[in-house]
């Protein structure tokens, strides 16, 4: 007995798919399933369908103006195809039948397949049951929650006129919002089938202050998963006192003076620094590159015996949280480095075939014209056992990197990144701002030189642009101390 | 999927049948193919074939509001009109983009004709064969992890209810090779090199593979700079680098939004030596994806931005040219706020330099071939600048690779500080720049 039905290709033209146009359920299941058993049938060795539909809106205020509202309707799909461990990735706005037929097709001829012949069999793929998250997580009414056009502007508005109250010396005040809502649906050849939704939100300010020759800028972001709420809970009047108080430090600060120095870095977006020095090293897209040098040190030591850290998809609204991966796999919370040894790598579905790393529930990517590869969720330092001014106390001459800006980190393993907010340290006590500090090191040698963490673990939302895109993140750690870095200053 | 002119043509029907009198669409299709590959094996191909449009519609009360959407078949357009008509009672108030009043004027250059797109197997089995013949060129390259050769075919169109009505094709096929050394003792060295071009045919990998590995083996062997002053000279494509990354200098809107280092008044100002002249030429017959116009339809053109130092020009789209009396530049960007950015840069200068210097006679100089980590270490609005560079120390005239330092200053400073501008330009993905020599900048190092 069959364990699949059966149809003949010939028989294609005629049939009729009508899946529905506005969400993706169950009646997608039947197109999918004939596709993915003509890609077999072709000869691929795994195929993954991923579709996508965005419903997105920015809004910005300048000053005391809405200047940009912005909505953005997104829909796509794209094929997977693998032969061996050779893979190719087709996208397309089309979503018919036709036109995803005519995606796989074109995979399939970039590995050299071909659809089958008219007379012949195609096995549909058994697909798992729907598995659906946004069911599950009663995900589905968020669209009759959220801020509408009128409240996101209201609070913009209100949220800018509260930091011209707090700041001196205004040049000009932003405060942005965006609202991402992501609808995906996953299909793969395996019989993975799943459907979710995601709401990703963020809101900010950015402050730029001028004195004659002075001028600072500061910006500061909140992010969010899932709580239709977030919005109208922002708690502008503090961000905007903390915004107003950095920029007015940061002012009439001096330019750091280049050289070498142990550093104190603040938690939450502080841990930007691992994230770039050793997150992205810890990828199987860059094990598969022989670019990282963490490549053949599972079990081993890497970093000090007091840093722990952690990648994870669970944490309750935090930015880089997912209930599934972009591969139709559960998050997890995976163990990266514990007590300084290096216990797993981040993996999605091609690196754990190249690399034989056990997928972690991390394929990510920004939208459907990307191929998921394996990249960060929440990524965090674990907090450790000092108090703060233990740390402090252990700097005769430092820089305090209270606000990180950007970073990246290249081929060869060196990274660099800005800091927005610094302080000079001076026995122990801050004494005064400095700015256009660079940190600069090599991911090998500064995982060794983090010596000591607080106890106070924070998380930050960020962007983190990779090989598939630009996907949330959360960053995180609590206050830890850096040995010795490099600093690029005057 | 439909193309530009059938998407343009039921968008109009549909914005008829909604009864919205005033709105413009922009939009595009592109076709794109790129490969990778990794130690002699295809490690991905992505191929895709994609559309999107912008429409901006005006209400009424002639307040603007836009949708962007993927979803071009007629039901797309139609909720993505919807939606802008919507979000139009909520949008700016004042400063409310218009239609450029060049929107309708001929354009009197002929489109470039696109070239054929080759199938992914030749693509392929070209990458294979640079990827092969870069990690034969010295025994210490032993990868080309970051590498790709793609093709790309676009589409694109620009209408309104007024009548324009402009579309325009071209292709580009690219190269990218980084290189990767591993030799014992010492620290991994890359570096890497560019090439683009209309076609396949076109396209100067020879060049390229030269390029990244005559690099590469001059990164091999490398020293620690010592922090200090320096005289430095900037390569075509790391001056244009900098000068993109602060390019509010010239940018009509961010002018107007005060995140700019000029005001309005700063027009007609010197802000650079004498030495310094800058363009922003669309049209430049170098300029592979040369675009005859902006996203508002504005014909694409030669502007004159810095000329002997003065700031002559302004990079507009139709909104800010209207609010600083000036004619519209074809740089506009469409949007619920419309931005302005440059196409292609020619960097150039008119005047004879009091000294020519050259790295043959060059001593105690840094030579910085690229720049990285923009996002990092720019301060755009603040002028200020600290970046991680590869590069040479120039000793007696000869070339040493100088180990992880960084470059820092203040732009205008820098400006003001060209000592030199060579004659030979270096053609680059984002202009023509000769070889820029700059007076005491702060380099970090040992």
């Amino acid at each position: 007995m069959l364990a699949t039905s059966i149809l003949l290709t010939k028989e294609l033209p005629s049939l009729i798919y009508n899946p529905t146009r506005d969400r993706f359920d169950e009646s997608w299941e039947a197109p999918l399933a004939t596709l993915l058993g003509l890609g077999r049938a072709a000869g691929a060795d795994f195929i993954e369908f991923f579709l996508e539909r965005v419903n997105y809106i920015s809004c910005l205020a300048e000053d005391d103006a809405i200047t940009s509202i912005s909505p953005k309707l997104s829909t796509g799909a794209g094929v997977r195809v693998f032969r061996g461990q050779s893979d190719c990735y087709v996208s397309t706005n089309d979503l018919s039948f036709s036109g995803l037929k005519a995606a796989l097709e074109k995979a399939l001829s970039i590995q050299g397949l071909i659809l089958p012949a008219p007379n012949s069999y195609v096995p549909e793929i058994n697909l798992e049951l729907l598995r659906d998250y946004a069911i599950k997580n009663n995900k589905d009414t968020w669209n009759s929650q959220f801020s509408s056009m009128q409240e996101m502007s209201e609070v913009l508005l209100d949220a800018n006129a509260k930091l011209k109250q707090k700041a001196n010396h205004v040049q000009s005040r932003r405060a942005v919002y965006f609202r991402d809502w992501q609808e995906v649906l996953v299909a793969a050849s395996d019989g993975t089938f799943a459907r979710d939704i995601r709401l990703t939100q963020s809101v900010g300010y950015n402050l730029l202050c001028a004195d004659g020759a002075n001028r600072s800028s500061i910006g500061k972001r909140s992010g969010n998963t899932g709580d239709a709420n977030f919005l109208r809970n922002w708690n502008y009047e503090a961000d905007s006192e903390e915004v107003a108080e950095s920029a007015g430090k940061m002012l009439y600060a001096d330019y750091v003076e280049s050289g070498t120095y142990p550093i104190i870095m603040a938690n939450a977006f502080g841990g930007v620094i691992f994230h770039e020095a050793c997150g992205h090293l810890l990828e199987t897209t860059q094990i598969e590159r022989k670019t990282t040098p963490f490549i053949d040190k599972k079990g081993e030591k890497i970093a000090h015996q007091n840093l722990t850290a952690w990648d994870e998809g669970r944490s309750q609204n935090a930015f880089g949280t997912i209930d599934m991966d972009d591969e139709g796999m559960p998050t997890q919370r995976t163990l990266l480095i514990e007590n300084g040894i290096l216990k797993n790598f981040i993996a999605d579905r091609a690196g754990s075939m190249r690399t034989g790393h056990p997928r972690t529930g991390s394929g990510r990517r920004q939208g459907y014209t990307y191929a998921a590869a394996s990249r960060m969720r929440n990524t965090y330092i674990a907090p450790g056992d000092y108090a703060l001014e233990d740390l402090f106390n252990s700097v005769d001459k430092g820089i305090y990197c209270k606000k990180m800006g950007g970073g990246s980190v290249g081929a060869t393993g060196e990274f660099n990144f800005g800091v927005d907010e610094a302080y000079l340290i001076e026995n122990g006590k801050i004494t005064k701002p400095l700015k256009g500090a660079v940190l600069i090191g090599e991911a090998k040698e500064i995982m060794n030189k983090i010596s000591m963490s607080s106890r106070d673990l924070e998380l930050a939302s960020g962007f983190c642009g990779s090989i598939s895109g630009s996907v949330y993140v959360t960053v995180g750690q609590p206050h830890i101390k850096v040995d010795s870095i490099t600093v690029g200053g005057r | 999927m439909p193309s530009t002119q059938e998407i343009a043509g039921y968008a109009q029907e549909i914005a008829h049948k909604l009864g919205i009198k005033k709105f413009d669409i922009y939009g595009s299709t592109v076709d794109e193919t790129s490969v990778q590959v990794d130690q002699g094996e295809p490690k991905q191909v992505n191929a895709s074939s994609r559309s999107g449009v912008m429409v901006r519609v005006w209400n009424d009360e002639q307040t603007l509001g836009v949708t962007s959407t993927s979803d071009v078949d007629p039901l797309g357009i139609e909720l993505a009109l919807k939606t802008a008509y919507e979000a139009s009672f909520f949008g700016a108030k004042e400063n409310i983009p218009d239609f450029s009043p060049e929107a309708t004027i001929p354009i009197s250059h002929s489109p470039t004709e696109k070239a054929t797109q080759a199938p992914a197997a030749k693509l392929i089995e070209t990458l294979l064969a640079a990827e092969k013949e870069l990690i034969s060129a010295h025994p210490a390259i032993t990868s080309v992890p970051y590498n790709g050769l793609a093709q790309r075919d676009v589409d694109r169109f620009y209408v309104n209810s007024e009548g324009s009505v402009r579309n325009e094709s071209h292709t580009l096929s690219s190269i990218y090779l980084s290189t990767k050394t591993e030799q014992e003792d010492k620290k991994p060295r890359s570096a890497g090199a560019v090439r683009i071009s209309h076609s396949l045919e076109e396209l100067d990998i020879s060049g390229c593979l030269e390029e990244a590995a005559k690099k590469t083996i001059s990164h091999l062997n490398y020293e620690k700079v010592k922090t200090g002053k320096y005289q430095v000279v900037f390569s075509g494509k790391a001056f244009l680098s900098l000068l993109n990354a602060f390019s509010n200098i010239f940018n009509a809107q961010d002018i107007l939004d005060k995140q700019s280092l000029s005001t309005p008044e700063t027009l007609g100002m010197k802000i650079a030596s004498p030495l310094l002249s800058v363009c922003d030429d669309a049209l430049h017959p170098s300029n592979v994806g040369a675009e005859t116009f902006d996203d508002e339809g504005t014909p694409t053109r030669r502007i004159s931005i810095i000329s002997n130092g003065v700031l002559t020009g302004l990079i507009h789209s139709a909104g800010t040219a209207k609010r600083l009396n000036a004619q519209p530049t074809g740089n506009a960007n469409i949007g619920a706020k419309v931005t302005v950015s440059p196409h292609f840069y020619h960097v150039f200068s008119e005047v004879q330099p009091e000294q020519e210097l050259s790295i043959e006679s060059a001593d105690n100089v840094i030579y910085i071939d690229q720049l990285k980590a923009f996002h990092a270490g720019v301060k755009a609005v603040q002028g200020s600048f600290s970046l991680p560079f590869d590069g040479w120390m120039i000793k007696n005239g000869e070339l040493i690779s100088v180990d992880a330092a960084t470059v820092a200053g203040d732009f205008l400073q820098v400006l003001n500080s060209i000592v030199f501008v060579e004659k030979e330009a270096e053609l680059t993905t984002s202009g023509v720049c000769p070889k820029v020599w700059v007076d005491a900048l702060s380099i970090t190092g040992e």
